[in-house]
């Protein structure tokens, strides 16, 4: 960490993006997280992401639970809203704010210990009811905060900093999520920003719940040689299994995805994802093939990335519940709250 | 590209713009870091050791550092750097036990030097410590040449002038005044192991139109300026023109508003931006309520029964023809009423005292052939430094010519080659302290620029000496000063050390660093998180690095030495380290290159 925080500096030549706002508009607070930390590096890619989106950021909300990843919404847009929750419990105060505020981007900064521990029922829930969010685990394999010891993701037969070996199987995010039945599902590395940013943006625009597990190094406990979670460990065990572009509402679609080796995704509000195949048979759109893929990789001890499994179709929260349009702060209080004789109506119904 | 060569002097030496800039390589952020520290003496012997003249480089410098200042490309407007070179002149304490000394016993060699200005005086201030004997020669009564006949001591007092150029006399130089050199042949004659010439270029260029010899009103700039030094003249008409847009227009009607002048003209051919007088000398004669009057070109004086009346001038309009030179095209003709009109159309070298025939060559427009790093002429034993060399310039490059005549001068009587010259060093010492501990101010600091507290309008015009300028106060310096990015204050990177994990590129307030795949220079600028569009400023590139072969590229052109990259660097891949770029000077050549290294090093 660092007490000297970094000054905001409009320098001649700086980048402004469509609502004349600078990368720096789009940063937190000062990083309290371990020098190297891969969590910071996410912030930034979160930074670039909603940044060259446009996004207004009081448009956003941010949640988070408790533990290192669960600081990150302090790092990023100081100006956009957010809620700190209890441990584990952050999926079912996302799922409150946006059932009143639908047109808010709502995003999730979990952790392994946060979402695959004490929060795995939360995080099964919030998953089941669609909700649309984009659902960020920072995986490191570690509980960071406590010094160390192996979270629910550690890999079997990894080594903790102080030598003991891990022997339990760890829960996978992204199996998980498949076997859950998720409509977005995504891993990247805090290390690869060119990965990660356009997987941040297409699941920001994913109408439902999208879930993006980063593999994110823990410089201080768990980046040393016998880690299979550190950062060298993880370039050398790096799997593309798609290449992702991001296409904004406004751009077309450019001649140089061929058919037959890309596939084109449509998102919410215009925007495409183009997947392009890195060499080999893959299709995100199919569970059973994809859910094959990544175990036989994983198997040999490669690390699978990319946007995995993409089902555009499915009805997110509010669809599925029928809501009306309108975030419910743009109604009439008289709307709203009808009186007790309505109530008293509604109560008679259910008598 | 290939892995940049730190350790090649020039690299880490180009990132600190201003010393760069600096003709003589003066040291601005370590004499900054010093006045911050309130160390004004330690300051002001930094300056005087590359430009020798700090109190009057406080005050007139032409300031090639500011245009130059890294501050000027991250908030418009460059560290007052001129302006606290003069604190530490203010400020300073005595300096006489802390000066080189003398030695009694003399070397056997003597040097004469023409004219005692500052390129005559910094060669004397470098070979006295040597044990030479320097003699000065100087045709006026006074020392300082243009210094103080030509810059007005509202601007510069004459007691900056005399105490900074007796700390040079008082080294024991034979100084004679009122001694105006003839011949220069006569003065070979008497044996001097080398003579250097420092005659500047003293006569005022000419301006022949219908006229200009009817009257007595009409003078030369540079020669008016003088005689108002010297007590000659007291007075102008209350109506005066004056001709030319430099500096020295500046002063010729700054010091006539302040001789009886009331409505002075300042009159040039030319539109604003091609006026050669400094953007703050403009602006100094502007809030005098100088007026300034672009695009007249000047056609006749107009004389009126025997009076000088006025002036006629075309106006006009400049446009680029297709080889893109300027042509004016003439719109119309106006007269401007004047009692007096003084010219500042340029300066001209003259050499009446050099004869043809004793081995110097002079060129096409009569100007000597002078070697462009040793200064020597084509007569081996003949130097020539300052306006005298290549034309008017400024003080400051008046002072590195000397700096670097001083050093031939000294190979030459000692018989070694001129050519052969120490090259420039750079040391490096790492600035970290412990966890979150630099030794130098790092926070940035957003403050603007300070503004110099002035005499008001009505009081200053009261007498010629009053000085406009008053210097820094203490508040002014202390915020001043914070302003400074510490450009020395290197960036090193160990690419063996890096793990990639972008802490560095993320914190960067300026988005200068990049981690990416190499390539050409040209296709990696643009590659960069911000494309590096400034291609005057140079890319950093490191080795392949280990986990993925890609390399850390920093742009230099903004980066504002804040150290977060280091800071927040878990594996210390990034370190702050103060360059400190080493100058030879004549003291230093006898040392040899690698003795002379570690000397800097071990001091």
């Amino acid at each position: 960490m660092t007490f000297i925080a970094k000054p905001k500096i409009s320098y001649a030549g700086q980048p402004k993006n469509a609502l004349g706002l600078s990368m720096h508009d789009y940063e937190g607070t000062i990083s309290t997280l371990c020098a190297g930390c891969g969590h910071d590096s996410i912030s930034a890619a979160l930074i670039q992401a909603f940044y060259e989106l446009e996004v207004a950021p009081h448009k956003v909300t941010k949640f988070s639970g408790i533990g290192c990843s669960s600081k990150t919404p302090a790092y990023f847009m100081s100006s956009a809203h957010g809620i700190n929750a209890v441990h584990g419990r952050m999926p079912a105060v996302a799922t409150g704010s946006n059932a009143v505020n639908k047109s808010l981007y709502c995003i999730g900064v979990s952790g392994d210990g946060d979402s695959l521990s004490i929060g795995l029922g939360q995080f099964a829930h919030a998953l089941r009811r669609n909700l649309n969010m984009l659902y960020i685990i920072e995986n490191n394999g570690v509980y960071g905060l406590t010094k160390g010891q192996f979270s629910a993701s550690a890999d079997v037969g990894t080594k903790a900093k102080k030598g003991e070996v891990n022997e339990q199987q760890p829960i996978d995010p992204v199996i998980t999520a498949l076997g859950l039945g998720g409509t977005f599902i995504a891993r990247g590395f805090s290390g690869d920003k060119e990965q990660l940013v356009p997987l941040i943006k297409a699941g920001l625009k994913h109408e439902g719940f999208a879930v993006l597990d980063v593999l994110s190094p823990c410089v201080t406990f768990n980046d040393h040689e016998d880690s299979t979670k550190s950062y060298a460990h993880t370039r050398q065990n790096f799997h593309r299994a798609t290449r992702l572009d991001f296409i904004p509402p406004a751009e077309p679609i450019s001649a140089q995805y061929e058919e037959g080796e890309s596939i084109c995704v449509n998102l919410h509000g215009g925007s495409n994802v183009m997947l392009r195949k890195a060499g080999q048979e893959y299709d995100p759109t199919d569970r059973a093939r994809a859910f094959a893929y990544i175990e036989q990789h994983q198997k040999r001890g490669e690390i699978v990335t990319g946007l995995l499994y993409v089902d555009a179709e499915r009805e997110d929260m509010h669809t599925l519940a029928n809501t009306i349009d309108e975030d419910l702060i743009d109604v009439a209080f008289e709307d709203l709250c009808p009186g007790s004789a309505a109530l008293a109506d509604l109560q008679e119904r259910f008598r | 590209m290939k892995p940049t060569d730190t350790l090649q002097p020039d690299y880490f030496h180009r990132v600190v713009d201003c010393q760069w800039a600096c003709p003589a390589h003066t040291d601005v952020p370590e004499y900054i870091r010093l006045i911050a520290q309130g160390r004004f003496t330690d300051a002001y012997l930094l300056n005087r050791a590359s430009n020798v003249f700090p109190g009057i480089l406080g005050r007139v410098c032409d300031r090639p550092c500011e245009p130059a200042c890294r501050r000027g490309r991250v908030d418009a407007k460059p560290v007052a750097i001129c302006r606290l070179k003069r604190v530490a002149a203010d400020h300073r304490d005595a300096i006489d036990d802390r000066l080189p000394e003398i030695p009694r016993r003399k070397n056997g060699k003597r040097v004469a030097l023409i004219g005692a200005g500052c390129a005559s005086l910094t060669v004397a201030n470098d070979l006295m410590p040597l044990g030479y004997e320097c003699v000065i020669f100087e045709s006026l009564a006074t020392t300082g040449g243009l210094m103080r006949s030509n810059i007005p001591s509202f601007r510069l007092p004459g007691r900056v002038i005399d105490d900074e150029i007796s700390t040079i006399i008082d080294f024991g130089v034979d100084l004679r005044l009122n001694t105006p050199v003839h011949s220069l042949k006569a003065l070979l004659d008497e044996g001097y192991d080398a003579v250097f010439i420092g005659t500047g270029a003293p006569s005022g260029r000419e301006l022949e139109l219908p006229g200009r010899h009817d009257t007595e009103n009409i003078h030369i700039g540079i020669t008016w300026l003088t005689s108002v030094a010297f007590g000659h003249v007291h007075s102008i008409g209350e109506r005066v023109l004056i001709i030319g847009g430099g500096n020295t227009a500046m002063d010729c009607c700054r010091t006539s508003l302040r001789l009886g002048g009331k409505d002075v003209k300042v009159v040039a051919r030319k539109p604003r931006h091609l006026l050669k007088a400094s953007d703050w000398e403009l602006e100094d004669a502007e809030e005098e309520h100088v007026e300034l009057l672009l695009n007249h070109s000047p056609e006749a004086y107009v004389i009126e029964n025997g009076r000088l009346a006025g002036m006629r001038f075309s106006r006009v309009e400049w446009h680029e023809d297709e080889s893109g030179r300027l042509r004016s095209k003439t719109l119309d003709e106006v007269v401007l009423p004047c009692d007096d009109v003084i010219l500042a159309v340029g300066q001209e070298n003259a050499f009446p005292f050099i004869e043809r025939d004793i081995g110097i060559e002079f060129d096409e427009w009569n100007m000597p052939v002078v070697d462009e790093t040793t200064f020597q002429s084509t007569r081996s034993d003949v130097f020539f430094g300052g306006d005298a060399a290549f034309g008017p310039k400024n003080i400051i490059w008046a002072v590195e010519h000397g700096h670097q005549a001083a050093i031939s001068i000294h190979k030459h009587c000692q018989g070694t080659s001129v050519r052969d010259r120490l090259p420039r060093g750079v040391n490096l010492s790492s600035r970290k302290m412990g966890i979150h501990e630099w030794s130098y101010s790092n926070d940035f600091s957003a403050l603007a620029r300070q503004a110099m507290p002035r005499v008001d309008l009505e009081k200053r015009f009261k007498e010629l000496e009053i000085e406009v300028e008053l210097g820094f106060t203490v508040e002014q310096t202390c915020e001043e000063v914070e302003r400074c990015l510490n450009c020395d204050v290197q960036t090193v990177f160990t690419d063996s050390l890096c793990i990639e994990c972008d802490a560095c590129v993320d914190v960067c307030p300026v988005d200068c660093l990049t981690i990416t795949h190499n390539g050409e220079e040209q296709d990696l600028r643009k590659r960069l998180r911000v494309a590096a569009l400034e291609i005057e400023q140079p890319l950093f590139v490191s080795g392949a690095l280990k986990q993925t072969g890609r390399v850390m590229v920093k742009d230099e052109n903004v980066c504002v030495h804040c150290g977060l990259c280091a800071e927040r660097c878990p594996t210390a891949a990034w370190d702050m380290q103060k360059s400190t770029i080493l100058i030879p000077y004549a003291s230093d050549e006898d040392a040899g290159t690698d003795s002379w290294k570690s000397l800097k090093k071990a001091g």
